[in-house]
């Protein structure tokens, strides 16, 4: 009877966790479906050539809003990825086992928790505040002080996986230590890294909350860093809470858009590192 | 047999010449000294310690600025909400006001110049706690199938796509929860909710929209399983196999091998990965944002609209009409920030207390 009851728990255990397993993958096949369903119909070449019309007229796309999401994350990666990286050579190379690094590390783990819209904060009152207008460089910004934590943990993990004997090899060779670190170890790392500030672009790719004081959209063209700037992202969201249904077909069709970019970015990212950050090093 | 390796010094290098070999019939002239370019430059280039020096210091400047990130934050954040404190002191997290005209309670009233966050903690803590009650059991369960049931060729896919799910960004999961998540609710959850549970008090029949907690803390839900499912494995992993081998020699089913052997051992960081979660919760913005309903107000009600923390700022921060409104939103920045660090701080301790130091992966 103990038996039957043992054995009867451990097939209900497994069936739950089944069962917790489908409803997991549920919701994410259902919004990939319902993506592909509702924005598919809308992507045209027009979607990505024009930008939006006015209100109550149909057609236009969100041109401006992917150029201006690139100039955004064109000015977050200047910003966020050599920091990053230079600040993952400091962890992995010179700081290695210090107390200073597990503070660093510790830290940058924890700021990658921290909302996105207390750094949009922070992009507000150190770029916006002083220009007194919003601009595409504060959103630069926001999205640049978001990278630098990621970037920086990733590339930490990639230079440690270098081996030693490829860095004994170069100074014992008399290369002096800065050139050994840049030339050799971070080249040989360089598809990690590479692979890792990918993922960050993805993840600050489609951040919102930061941009929606910062660049805080803009309805047609600019490129200029010092005007408010439109965010694929941002657009979306204006979209999908507004009242007009010509809108919301926009927002799914950029929401597809969003989607798929990110998702080839992890797929590849996956891809990369699963054969190995030194096989393929140049 | 290795040949005569001249002794070569730099100075020597740039000062003399070589020398001409004597003039002997007959004898061997030696041959000229070959250095290759790489070797010259090298050894004429002195020592290299002060671009070793100003490299390293970089690299400091450069990790350093991490900290100079959390400072910045902290410092600006405390420096705008100055005036918010300055008028209503510790009172601005629990009072509220009644409206001179209407005679009601209102906790957020820009145009009079009241502010309290209480209903905006309030709606932080309720679709959180009702975030983690949903999505805790489906996260351990996934990351008990994926670990110790699932076979083989499966496990891959299968976290490839718990973890697709962490890379979705919060607009599109909104937009989502905006268009089919609150219609569902709205049509058949919800209904049923306060037909089977309105006994509790907690589900009157009284909104019709859909929005509200329940919306946000479902969308929260299905925002945070990702993380606390991956977590959770990495800690499970971490058990040492003899801990599951020592339980099912004791005759064990693979239940309670799991149970025992695993999950105990685990129960300091699947709690960590939890307050993980807790932590996304709690400062989720833009899903949270379009499916709340927005209103400032305390309702005992699960079904109804309310507020957050973070959606009452981006909301209200772009246009905010006046010093004491900014300055308030800004106080409502800094108790979040605050709060996310301590939860989070807290958490990836338990966590890595669990895994002892493994490379964290960042989330």
């Amino acid at each position: 009877m103990k038996a039957r009851l043992r054995s009867l728990s451990d097939m209900l255990a497994t069936g739950l966790a089944m069962l917790s397993t489908f409803l997991v993958v549920a919701p994410l096949v259902a919004i990939f479906v319902y993506l592909v369903y509702k924005g598919a119909s809308s992507i045209n070449l027009a979607f990505f050539t024009q930008p939006p019309k006015p209100v109550g007229e149909s057609g236009g796309g969100m041109a401006n809003a992917i150029v201006g999401s690139g100039v955004l994350l064109a000015v977050g990666s200047l910003i966020g990825i050599p920091i990053g990286i230079a600040g993952g050579i400091f962890l992995a190379e010179y700081g290695r086992g210090t107390r200073l690094a597990q503070a660093i590390r510790f830290t940058a783990d924890v700021l990658n928790g921290v909302p996105s819209i207390v750094m949009g904060i922070a992009a507000y009152s150190l770029v916006v505040v002083p220009q007194k207008h919003f601009s595409a460089l504060s959103g630069g910004v926001a999205l640049g002080i978001m990278m630098i934590p990621t970037v920086c943990r990733t590339s930490e993990e990639m230079l440690l996986m270098v081996p030693k004997a490829v860095r004994e090899a170069a100074l014992g060779l008399g290369v002096p230590n800065w050139r050994s670190v840049v030339s050799i170890t971070l080249r040989t790392a360089s598809p990690g890294i590479i692979t890792g500030c990918m993922l960050a672009f993805a993840r600050v790719a489609g951040e919102t909350a930061p941009l929606i004081f910062t660049a805080f959209g803009n309805v047609g063209w600019s490129v200029n860093l010092n005007e408010p700037i439109a965010a694929l992202p941002l657009q979306i969201y204006v979209y999908a809470i507004s009242p007009y249904d010509e809108w919301h077909r926009l927002a799914w069709a950029g929401a597809l858009v969003l989607i798929v970019l990110i998702v080839l970015a992890v797929a590849l990212v996956r891809y990369v590192t699963s054969r190995g950050v030194l096989k393929g090093a140049s | 047999m290795s040949a005569n390796v001249p002794d070569i010094r730099a100075s020597e290098i740039a000062a003399k010449p070589v020398p001409a070999p004597p003039a002997v019939p007959g004898a061997a002239v030696p041959a000229e000294i070959e250095i290759s370019p790489v070797r010259r430059y090298l050894l004429t280039r002195g020592n290299s310690a002060a671009a070793d020096r100003a490299f390293h210091g970089l690299m400091v400047l450069s990790a350093l600025s991490i900290f100079g990130i959390v400072a910045l934050i902290a410092w600006e954040l405390v420096e705008r909400s100055k005036l918010a404190w300055r008028t209503f002191g510790f009172r601005f997290f629990f009072s509220a006001f009644v409206d001179p005209d209407t005679h009601q309670r209102m906790f957020w009233d820009p145009v009079n110049g009241h502010f309290s966050a209480l209903p905006f903690i309030y709606g932080t803590l309720v679709s959180s706690f009702l975030a983690l009650l949903l999505a805790v059991p489906l996260a351990v369960g996934v990351a008990v199938f994926l670990t110790e049931m699932c076979p083989r060729p499966l496990r891959a896919p299968l976290a490839f796509l718990t973890e697709l799910l962490a890379a979705i960004p919060s607009v599109i999961y909104g937009l989502w929860a905006v268009f089919v998540l609150v219609p569902l609710l709205r049509d058949y959850v919800n209904p049923f909710l306060a037909h089977a549970l309105g006994w509790t008090g907690l589900f009157p029949d009284d909104n019709p929209t859909g929005l509200g907690f329940v919306a946000a803390g479902v969308i929260l839900a299905i925002m945070i399983l990702p993380i606390v499912s991956s977590l959770t494995r990495e800690v499970m992993i971490a058990v040492p196999h003899s801990q599951r081998e020592a339980v099912l020699a004791l005759g064990a089913t693979r239940w309670e091998m799991i149970r025992m052997g695993v999950l105990r051992n685990a129960r300091i960081g699947i709690v960590g990965a939890i307050i993980l979660g807790l932590g996304r919760a709690l400062g989720e913005t833009m899903a949270v944002t379009m499916v709340i309903g927005n209103t400032p107000e305390i309702h005992r009600s699960l079904l109804a609209n309310g507020s957050s923390m973070a959606s009452v700022i981006a909301n209200e921060f772009a246009e905010a009409s006046s010093d004491l409104h900014l300055s308030a939103l800004m106080e409502i920045g800094l108790a979040l920030f605050v709060v996310t660090i301590i939860v989070n701080a807290f958490a990836r301790l338990l966590v890595w207390a669990v895994t002892r130091g493994a490379p964290a992966h960042s989330h």
